[in-house]
């Protein structure tokens, strides 16, 4: 039977639109929990993959939420939106216990928007302080004057809501952590975090017994500040997401414009958007791999790693005149043609690299002590994989086809051969075996690519104002380190409604929690480093 | 082979000729004294140049090159900077414990360094039970390191101090039983008699299979003794930000970082002088021709020779290889070192009673 079917079949209300793509389902939040089971559970069509979850303000009609979902299985794509229409008290129920990655997606939409989710077992904030007043995506908030610069207490309790009765919403509190546990912070300032993020942890010895991600500390707000910008000054926030992925992100949003606009672009454009981003995944491949070795403590790799991403980042300093966060892409198009020496200097990187990689193999990769710190760590099931949403190479060494390259191409890779890496032993070294193989990989699309760039424009003509028209749209690409997402949602004039970011680090650190319980510390480093996130790309 | 008794009794006699008997030998004591603590001073900056210059080496990059020719002078601006930087107090720490803490790491590391030959007639501390001593003092170290991390009131620290207890006291067991594979062979426990028995040939080719074997042993439990890398585990960077040592600043830091490298180049030379012949020079016996020539290199040549080359050697294990985890430390001593050590034992004593060494 067909979605459609069922659904009309079951859920008389429900309105259907349907896209060439997906199916948009608009719904009442007081029947999500039932729609949701029924969707997770149909045998037909198993969404169990939620690809994103966003929070909507939709003004009169009320707040909404929407969500992303994909069966892994046979690939049917649905868009589910459930309307909340009291303003006053947005409640709605929790669909966390189904798809795992809605744990920390939830905590985002209530501290952006402040719906509150029935059953969720942790109703806090995500990224803003406990203090901070109002709800800052909301369409008619106004900020408090002046900025609070008082310390923070901590504060280890959370809050549940439940339904009593008589159908009222309550809250409850609870102790995250008892006083007598020995919790120790791994962050925010810490070297094995990457950046500014925070465990909790509270430990048995040296186990590990429970495990409290604190997000937020590098916030800016991304996705409040490009309600406030023209379509061409949004682009410029996107690489300052996931810094490692720069190239990917800007790639995602000016895709999703250039669909939702319809512009069609040179065959040219999307040659050179595939080598960059190829070359943007090798640089951040080599990254981790330096990064994961200093967390193992094997310094002299870490310098190997870093020595040979310098070779990768000079060629992408030649043409985009960026090293970090490189502004390249632009809706239409590429900012600027290729260097002359581009394509030379690629090949000359295509020839350095198997050495390279030969000797990260011979001094790390087949190390024993690396493997008996590494195999059999950190064990993310390919049931996990899937609900916790932690594509990229995290989800493919859990033996989880989820490449949106392979899933829904873009660019020009229907046309290139490649291998999607994916391994089934679901444990640390699995996911860097996945990630080595991957830079291979990468070298043998570029290699392909290179020299057939097509002649033609490397940027198409686009108005001044960029206007899209009315709709909502989703576009996909395979970032770094996941499927970074771009949810726009548009009512025609030149400023997004609501642009919403999947992140491709949040599903990663949602999952932590699980995968490192009962082991040690030294694991969760391990597990951390495996998992390879960006802490600005969690935070946004 | 230049005996340096000559130059400390000649000191002696011309001391006692002016000065009553106690105070010549107080004078002596106390410079003797500044000896020991300028050379371990000495030798803590050229292991840190070293260790700056190696692990540079080994990471293709170049190393300290701006202070100096080849940056020889940086060490003295950062022994500068250490001796000027302010000693933070912390708050709700014992502060009693915290400020004795380095200093038992220092007295520890000193005490065992005293007790190396550095060349003929050059001992300091040498008697008939010297090894026995060393082994001692050299484990003195621990306390302080577990005082340290309880003392500073961080739960860092206390992780580190209690993994640094568990591992430290472990290896002690398998340096003990190497070390005692050696004894049985040479049959004393003193220095000057261990590097004497020497000059027929090292007793790491004499001991053959068994004391290659300990060595090895030794060599292994050593690094973990010093908390270096692979076993650097008290310290893990990324994991524990500095361990046992995080609260710590200034020179109190400077004396667990000092003792650290001392430490390092302590069981390279006691390994040099119990298995590769001390400040012995390379002797085969039945050749004297080239044994008399080998005896024209001066002993402390040798013996400094010989334990940088090893402390180069446990450079170069810290820097290829990542860290291992608690459980397998001790995994690997008490299944495999302890056992290992042991049968050797056995073996060596074997050896000794039917004569089947050199």
């Amino acid at each position: 039977m067909s979605v459609q079917n069922k659904i009309n079949q079951q859920f008389p209300t429900a309105q259907i639109e349907e896209k060439p793509d997906r199916l948009i389902i608009s719904i009442n939040a007081e029947s999500l929990r039932e729609f949701a089971l029924m969707l997770y559970n149909e045998k037909d069509f198993r969404f169990d993959f939620m690809r994103s979850l966003t929070g909507m303000d939709w003004g009169e009609a009320g707040f909404g939420v929407v969500y992303h979902l994909e069966s892994t299985d046979n690939k049917h794509q649905l868009e589910l939106k459930a309307i909340i229409p009291d303003r006053e008290k947005p409640f709605i129920d929790t669909v966390s216990d189904l798809w795992k990655t809605a744990l920390l997606n939830e905590r985002e939409v209530y501290d952006y928007f402040g719906i509150v989710f029935i059953g969720h077992p942790d109703m806090r904030r995500l990224y803003l302080r406990k203090e901070w007043e109002g709800f800052p995506l909301r369409k008619d908030y106004v900020r408090a004057e002046g900025l609070d610069m008082s310390n923070e207490e901590p504060d280890d309790t959370t809050v549940t809501w439940y339904r009593d009765e008589k159908g009222i919403p309550q809250a409850r509190r609870y102790n995250l952590f008892e006083k007598e546990e020995y919790v120790v912070n791994i962050g925010p300032q810490h070297p094995a975090t990457h950046g500014v993020l925070r465990f909790r942890v509270s430990l048995e010895g040296e186990f590990l017994k429970k495990l409290d991600v604190y997000c937020g500390y590098i916030h800016r707000g991304v996705e409040k500040l490009c309600e406030g910008m023209t379509y061409q000054q949004t682009i410029g926030l996107t690489d300052r997401l996931d810094y490692l992925s720069s190239l990917q992100n800007r790639h995602a949003l000016c895709m999703c414009v250039e669909k939702a606009m319809g512009l069609e672009l040179s065959e040219r454009i999307q040659y050179i958007r595939t080598i960059m981003d190829e070359l943007q995944r090798i640089n951040s491949h080599l990254l981790f791999f330096a990064t994961f070795c200093m967390d193992l403590g094997a310094l002299t790799s870490f310098f190997y790693g870093f020595r040979d991403r310098e070779k990768v980042l000079d060629i992408l300093e030649e043409t985009t005149g960026g090293r970090l966060t490189m502004h390249y892409n632009v809706i239409g198009g590429v900012e600027d043609d290729i260097h002359p020496n581009f394509v030379k200097r690629v090949k000359e990187l295509l020839a350095y690299l198997p050495a390279a990689l030969e000797e990260y193999r011979k001094v790390f990769t087949e190390n024993v002590i690396a493997k008996n710190r590494l195999i059999g760590v950190g064990h993310l099931s390919r049931e996990n994989a899937i609900s916790f949403g932690t594509t990229g190479p995290t989800g493919r060494g859990s033996g989880w086809a989820c490449d949106v390259r392979k899933r829904i191409p873009y660019g020009v890779y229907d046309k290139v051969d490649f291998k999607e890496v994916i391994r089934g032993e679901c444990d640390s070294y699995a996911r860097y075996l996945v990630r080595m193989d991957e830079i291979k990989e990468s070298m043998r699309i570029i290699e392909t690519l290179i020299d057939n760039i097509p002649e033609g424009n490397f940027r198409e003509k686009t108005k001044a104002v960029i206007r899209v028209p009315e709709g909502s749209y989703y576009t996909a690409v395979e970032a770094s380190r996941g499927e970074f997402g771009v949810y726009l949602e548009s009512n025609g004039e030149k400023l997004p409604y609501r642009l919403k970011f999947r992140s491709t680090g949040l599903p990663l650190v949602a999952c932590v929690d699980t995968i490192s319980r009962g082991e040690k510390i030294a694991d969760l480093i391990a597990i951390g480093g495996s998992l390879d996130y960006v802490v600005p790309d969690i935070d946004r | 082979m230049f005996d340096f008794s000559k130059v400390t009794s000649g000191i002696h006699t011309w001391l006692s000729e002016y000065l009553s008997q106690g105070l010549a030998i107080f004078i002596e004591c106390v410079a003797v004294g500044v000896a020991i603590l300028a050379l371990y001073a000495i030798i803590a900056i050229i292991m840190i140049y070293m260790e700056r210059k190696v692990c540079a080496a080994f990471q293709c990059r170049i190393g300290p090159v701006r202070v100096g020719p080849f940056g020889v002078f940086q060490l003295i601006a950062d022994v500068i900077k250490m001796l000027i930087k302010e000693i933070v107090i912390i708050s709700h720490s014992d502060k009693f414990l915290y400020n004795l803490a380095p200093y038992i790491v220092i007295i520890g590391s000193v005490l065992a360094f005293a007790c190396l030959p550095l060349s003929q007639g050059l001992e300091i501390l040498d008697f008939n039970i010297g090894v026995f001593f060393f082994l001692a003092v050299s484990s003195i170290g621990v306390i302080g390191i577990l005082l340290a991390g309880w003392s500073s009131n961080n739960k860092f620290s206390l992780i580190g101090a209690m993994r640094s207890g568990a591992q430290m006291i472990s290896y002690e067991l398998s340096i003990g039983l190497s070390v005692l594979t050696i004894i049985a062979l040479t049959g004393t426990m003193q220095f000057s008699e261990i590097v004497a028995m020497q000059s027929s040939g090292w007793l790491l080719f004499k001991g053959h299979i068994p004391a290659v074997i300990a060595f090895v042993v030794y060599l292994i439990a050593a690094n973990a003794e010093c908390n270096r890398g692979p076993f650097d585990l008290p310290e893990a960077e990324s994991e524990l930000t500095a361990g046992f040592h995080t609260e710590y600043s200034g020179m109190h830091f400077g004396l667990f970082y000092v003792a650290e490298f001392v430490n390092l180049f302590i069981v390279s030379a006691f390994a040099a002088t119990v298995f590769l012949g001390g400040w012995m020079p390379f002797h085969i016996s039945g050749l004297d021709g080239f044994n008399r020539v080998m005896d024209y290199i001066p002993g402390a040549l040798w013996f400094f020779g010989k334990s940088f080359f090893l402390v180069w050697v446990l450079m170069w294990i810290k820097w290829t290889f990542p860290r291992l985890r608690v459980d397998q430390i001790l995994q690997m001593e008490w299944k495999y070192l302890v056992p290992i050590g042991l049968v050797n034992l056995t073996i060596m004593a074997l050896c000794v009673v039917f004569g089947w060494h050199f």
